[in-house]
Parts: structure tokens; C-alpha cells; sequence
């Protein structure tokens, strides 16, 4: 049984308090990197972040992208989606076809 | 092409051909592997990029409506009619071997903490003292939960194929254009030895014959 979490900013993130979901929200890169890494290693099966923070910690989310758990997913935040997380899908493509085909 | 450095013998030949025989059976299999990973990626991407295009419609629809509750409501309210959420969500992960990558088949699970009987509503406070689009904003969010989860499951699954399919590809192409070359080429500088060994062999006797022949 893994535990799901939301990272993002307070002005976003908190209605997902009301369904039952832990939400974090730090500001400065270290922190977000810190609660990352903690989220990842207390048994949290998915994590979601907003666009604007992982834009802070790309390489901290990379990381966990070889892992089967955390499921570590970029989500818009309120102030619209900076497209992260479709520039992530398309990188995927790259790296398993060689170039972007769709 | 590199030769191996092997001893040209008999032996290392047979060697060499069971070796050769392996690398070639790898090769196809890891190639059939290739492509219907490929083929499968290829599904799953269009349907995550789909996916993700809805979620982040929904999601922007259910945060808009949170941004008014903030306007409407001041910050402390809000943080008190979230702070006792009546349900926790857990989430269950099954892996499941999809030519033999491990892909995360997830569930959500909703645990009611009221005691209550029946249906938890999925509103954590009394409706006096809250704004309507703070009701929207969660009722809109708790319908886009599902699809979020399919959409975390799917896009760790395209990241984790996309790996492997990466790997495949190395192998194969290591294969393909330096082990079997290069094993090739050796099977074949061996045999030429050897052949080229024979004939010397064949010469020699004849010349020795002959020198007997003439001495008799």
C-alpha cells in the first residue's frame, strides 16, 4: 500500500487536501529537493508536482525516472501549464525511437 | 572489422561457430523484442499524450474555480475547511511484466475516517460558512482523480519502456555490427589458415616424394 502526495504551491495544491491527499508546499529549490527525497524514501507511491516547482529540480526528478515507484508526475499548476510535462512525454520518444516521430 | 585474437586451431573454430550460432539467435530474438516494445510504446504514448492534454484541461478548470474560493474566502477559512479531510487515499501498486519491463498497474483506494455510515460525501466541512466554487473546485478535482492516476501509471510506464527499449536497441545494434562481424571474420581467417596449412602440407609430401623418388 503506497501513500500519494501533491507538491505545488499553497495557491494551487491545497483543494487536494480535501480529498484526502498529503499536500506539501515548499518554495526554495532545497526544500522541494528535500521533500522529494523524503516523499520518495516514506512509501509514496505517487507524487505529484506542479510544473512551476520541478522546473526548479529537474535533475531531481529525472532521477526517480528509472524507478518503478515513486511515480513522480508534473501536473499544470494554477497559473496554466509550462508544457514540462508533454516536453517529458516527447523526450521519451527520443530516447526509445531516436527522433520525434509523432 | 577486428579479427579476435584467437589461435588459428581446429578447436577455436567450433568455438567460435557455436559462439557465432548464439549471437545470431540472440540477435533475432532481441530484435523481435525491439520491435514489438516499439510497437507498444508507440500505442501507449498516443494514448498518454491524449490523456495528459484532457488532465491538464480538467485540472486548470478545477484550479480556476479554487482561485476564486480564494478571492472569495480568506486564507484561514480555506485552510480550516481542508484541514479535516473526511477520506484518505492510498494507493495500490501491482507490477506487471510487459516483455519484461516491470510496469506499474495502480489503484486508488478511499479510505472513509468519519465512522459514518454510507457514502462519505467527499466535502470535508459544512456548507455555511464556504464559498459554492470551493464545492466545485473539489467535486471537479475528485472527477479527474482517476484519470490522474491512469495518467501517473501511463507515464511512468512510457518512461520505463522508453529505458528499456534504449538498452534493447544497444544490444542489438552491438550485435548486429560488432560481435557477429567480428566473429564472422575470425571463423573466416581461421579456415583460410587452416586450408593454407593443408596445402603446405600437400606440397611438402609431393616435394619429399619426389626427392625420394630421384635418390632411389
Amino acid at each position: 500500500m503506497y501513500k500519494v502526495a501533491v507538491v505545488g504551491d499553497k495557491d494551487s495544491v491545497l483543494v487536494f487536501k480535501a480529498l484526502g491527499i498529503d499536500v506539501l508546499t515548499p518554495t526554495s529549490p532545497d526544500e522541494i529537493r528535500r521533500v522529494i527525497d523524503d516523499l520518495a524514501r516514506d512509501q509514496y507511491g505517487v507524487i505529484f508536482i506542479t510544473e512551476q516547482l520541478a522546473s526548479l529540480v529537474p535533475e531531481t526528478i529525472a532521477r526517480y525516472d528509472d524507478e518503478m515507484i515513486p511515480a513522480v508526475i508534473l501536473i499544470p499548476s494554477n497559473q496554466g501549464t509550462l508544457n514540462i510535462g508533454m516536453d517529458r512525454i516527447d523526450r521519451s520518444v527520443e530516447k526509445a525511437v531516436g527522433s520525434n516521430i509523432l | 572489422m577486428a579479427r579476435l585474437k584467437v589461435n588459428p586451431t581446429r578447436m577455436q573454430m567450433t568455438l567460435l561457430r557455436s559462439r557465432l550460432k548464439t549471437a545470431t539467435r540472440g540477435h533475432k530474438l532481441l530484435k523481435d523484442k525491439q520491435d514489438e516494445l516499439m510497437r507498444r510504446f508507440i500505442e501507449l504514448i498516443r494514448e498518454n499524450k491524449r490523456l495528459r492534454m484532457s488532465v491538464e484541461e480538467e485540472l486548470k478548470d478545477s484550479f480556476e474555480d479554487f482561485l476564486m474560493t480564494s478571492a472569495l474566502m480568506s486564507p484561514q477559512m480555506i485552510k480550516q475547511a481542508l484541514a479535516m479531510p473526511k477520506t484518505k487515499v492510498s494507493v495500490d501498486i501491482q507490477s506487471r511484466n510487459i516483455m519484461s519491463v516491470n510496469i506499474p498497474e495502480m489503484e486508488f483506494i478511499y479510505t472513509d475516517q468519519s465512522g459514518g455510515e454510507g457514502e462519505a460525501s467527499i466535502y470535508p466541512y459544512g456548507y455555511a460558512q464556504t464559498s459554492a466554487e470551493l464545492d466545485d473546485a473539489i467535486e471537479k478535482l475528485h472527477t479527474t482523480m482517476e484519470k490522474l492516476l491512469k495518467l501517473a501509471a501511463m507515464e511512468k510506464a512510457g518512461q520505463l519502456m522508453a529505458d528499456e527499449i534504449e538498452k534493447t536497441r544497444r544490444r542489438v545494434n552491438a550485435l548486429e555490427y560488432r560481435t557477429i562481424p567480428d566473429l564472422e571474420e575470425t571463423i573466416k581467417y581461421i579456415r583460410m589458415k587452416l586450408d593454407e596449412n593443408e596445402r603446405a602440407t600437400i606440397t611438402r609430401l609431393m616435394k619429399v616424394k619426389d626427392i625420394i623418388a630421384k635418390e632411389a
